[in-house]
């Protein structure tokens, strides 16, 4: 199936993603990463690292579990249920510029159930959206401020995100999924 | 064993029907719920809409109030009944309640009785998902989890851990749930207490039964102390409270014979200078308001793993 990113190509676009960063928010003051469960903690923690780079200052990570603000938790699910891991926010978030990051930007739902946890946190001045990856197909009125690439997919493919420090390898794979009605 | 994603049950009716990987994912997931308790805002949406009826016959109020801390911290829409104030002081069977209650449709019932067994009763009249809250002298299964969750932050582990439990072990529904938890998960457990109530099969159970508490405490990494019920003890398993606190009463004492970090737990309500010294409880050792804080992160992750389950 077809490689759409691999580790060269993903490691630029968060470089290129960071600089953007940056440029829009006029430096580096005031962010601060949260990253959602499972692959956006990593790539917040690399964000957090180009960030130094290129703007030579610290910014604070956090991780943040959607788990408990799902709306599909009493469904039926394709997969079993997500264990619930620990949130992680070290930080106070009101008044800063919260960078939420996740690997897949799909239908909106997880970016919908992030931002209702993120708020019962605190009161951001306001929250950007970065994403590796947009596979098009939203069923919420939710669009990413970054993004490091636009796939177009159909509903019946899946893409598949691997992160070094989870599956060993970075790159993103789109699979056709067989015929599930 | 594959790591468990969800209970097997609808119902928690005791640490007996869970396998270990179904209770390493309740403490995991507890574990997450934790952080919930640390903010400014303690309450998620995971029980939005979900009804949750509280049936406690039995006198409680720490297993009551978590309960309902945590159902509320899930957003859950909790019902309260006590046997003070409703039908059952007029007389109604436990079956007849809880036909009444089904007839409200409710998702969860969390329930306490003095009666063994109840629990599975009420399983196969309703619907709804059942927790039990503690069960005669059967089980508390969300006790002993609190336990291990308690026991494994302080540990980093529960196999292979001495856990000593002294007291009242004829009447303890505690002692059963943590014994049969404790032995699932691989740690070593001895019992202790007066002969006359040491309960038979005990030592079928894979426990070291002792009438002596320093044998018990010997070494041990964690030491738990259960309730001497003196009301319905003294005269008659008992010849007196205060012969009991100097032949099992934990003391500092006896505690330096115990690992040098040991711990030293108690489900409550205590009973100072009868099971355990007021040095210890209010000690370096103890670790029974963790017992507490703990209670309501596994019991918010017992009833949305449960939550969970309902259509599958």
């Amino acid at each position: 199936m077809p490689i759409v990113m691999d580790a060269d190509r993903v490691g630029r676009s968060l470089m290129r993603i960071a600089h953007e960063i940056l440029e829009r928010n006029r430096g580096a003051d005031n962010l601060a990463l949260i990253g959602i469960r499972a692959r956006g903690v990593p790539l917040a923690e690399r964000l957090a690292a180009n960030l130094k780079t290129a703007g030579g200052q610290d910014v604070p990570t956090g991780s943040l579990d959607i788990t408990l603000y799902r709306d599909d938790l009493m469904k039926h699910q394709v997969g079993p249920q997500p264990i619930l891991r620990r949130t992680d926010i070290p930080f106070s978030i009101d008044g800063r510029t919260i960078l939420l990051v996740d690997d897949v930007l799909y239908t909106g739902r997880t970016i919908r159930a992030a931002l209702d946890a993120l708020i019962d946190f605190g009161r951001p001045n306001a929250i950007q959206l970065v994403v590796l990856v947009d596979r098009g197909h939203r069923e919420l009125p939710i669009r990413a401020d970054y993004v490091g690439r636009n796939v177009p997919t159909s509903r019946q493919q899946s893409v598949q995100v691997r992160l070094l420090e989870i599956d060993g390898r970075d790159e993103v794979e789109v699979d056709e999924v067989e015929g599930t009605s | 064993m594959t790591a468990a994603t969800r209970l097997r049950s609808r119902h928690l009716l005791g640490i007996a029907d869970l396998d270990p990987d179904e209770i390493e994912l309740i403490l995991d997931t507890a574990v997450a719920m934790k952080e919930i308790g640390t903010r400014t805002i303690k309450k998620v949406p995971a029980l939005r809409g979900r009804t949750v009826v509280n049936l406690f016959f039995e006198a409680s109020t720490r297993t009551r109030l978590s309960f309902e801390l945590a159902e509320k911290r899930l957003s859950a829409d909790t019902m309260g009944i006590t046997v003070s104030g409703s039908s059952v002081t007029k007389g109604e069977t436990l079956a007849d309640t809880a036909r009444t209650l089904e007839a409200m449709s409710p998702d969860l019932i969390v329930i306490r009785h003095a009666a063994s067994g109840s629990p599975h009763l009420l399983s196969t009249i309703c619907k709804a998902g059942i927790v039990n809250a503690g069960d005669g002298t059967h089980e508390h299964p969300t006790q002993a989890l609190l336990d291990a969750l308690t026991m494994r932050e302080r540990k980093g582990r529960l196999a292979g851990l001495k856990v000593a439990i002294v007291g009242d072990l004829l009447h303890s529904r505690v002692l059963r749930s943590n014994v049969l938890l404790l032995t699932k998960m691989g740690a070593e457990v001895r019992a202790c207490g007066p002969a006359t109530l040491i309960p038979l099969g005990l030592k079928a159970l894979g426990v070291h039964v002792t009438t002596s508490i320093d044998e018990a405490v010997k070494d041990a990494d964690v030491v738990m102390m259960l309730r001497v019920q003196h009301e319905r003890m003294v005269g008659l398993f008992l010849p007196s409270l205060r012969e009991y606190f100097t032949l099992f009463g934990l003391t500092p004492a006896r505690l330096e014979h115990a690992a040098s970090d040991v711990i030293v737990m108690h489900p409550g309500p205590m009973n100072r200078g009868v099971e355990i010294d007021s040095a210890v409880a209010d000690g370096p050792w103890s670790v029974i308001l963790d017992q507490v804080a703990n209670g309501v992160a596994v019991r918010m992750a017992v009833l949305y793993l449960l939550a969970g389950e309902e259509l599958t």
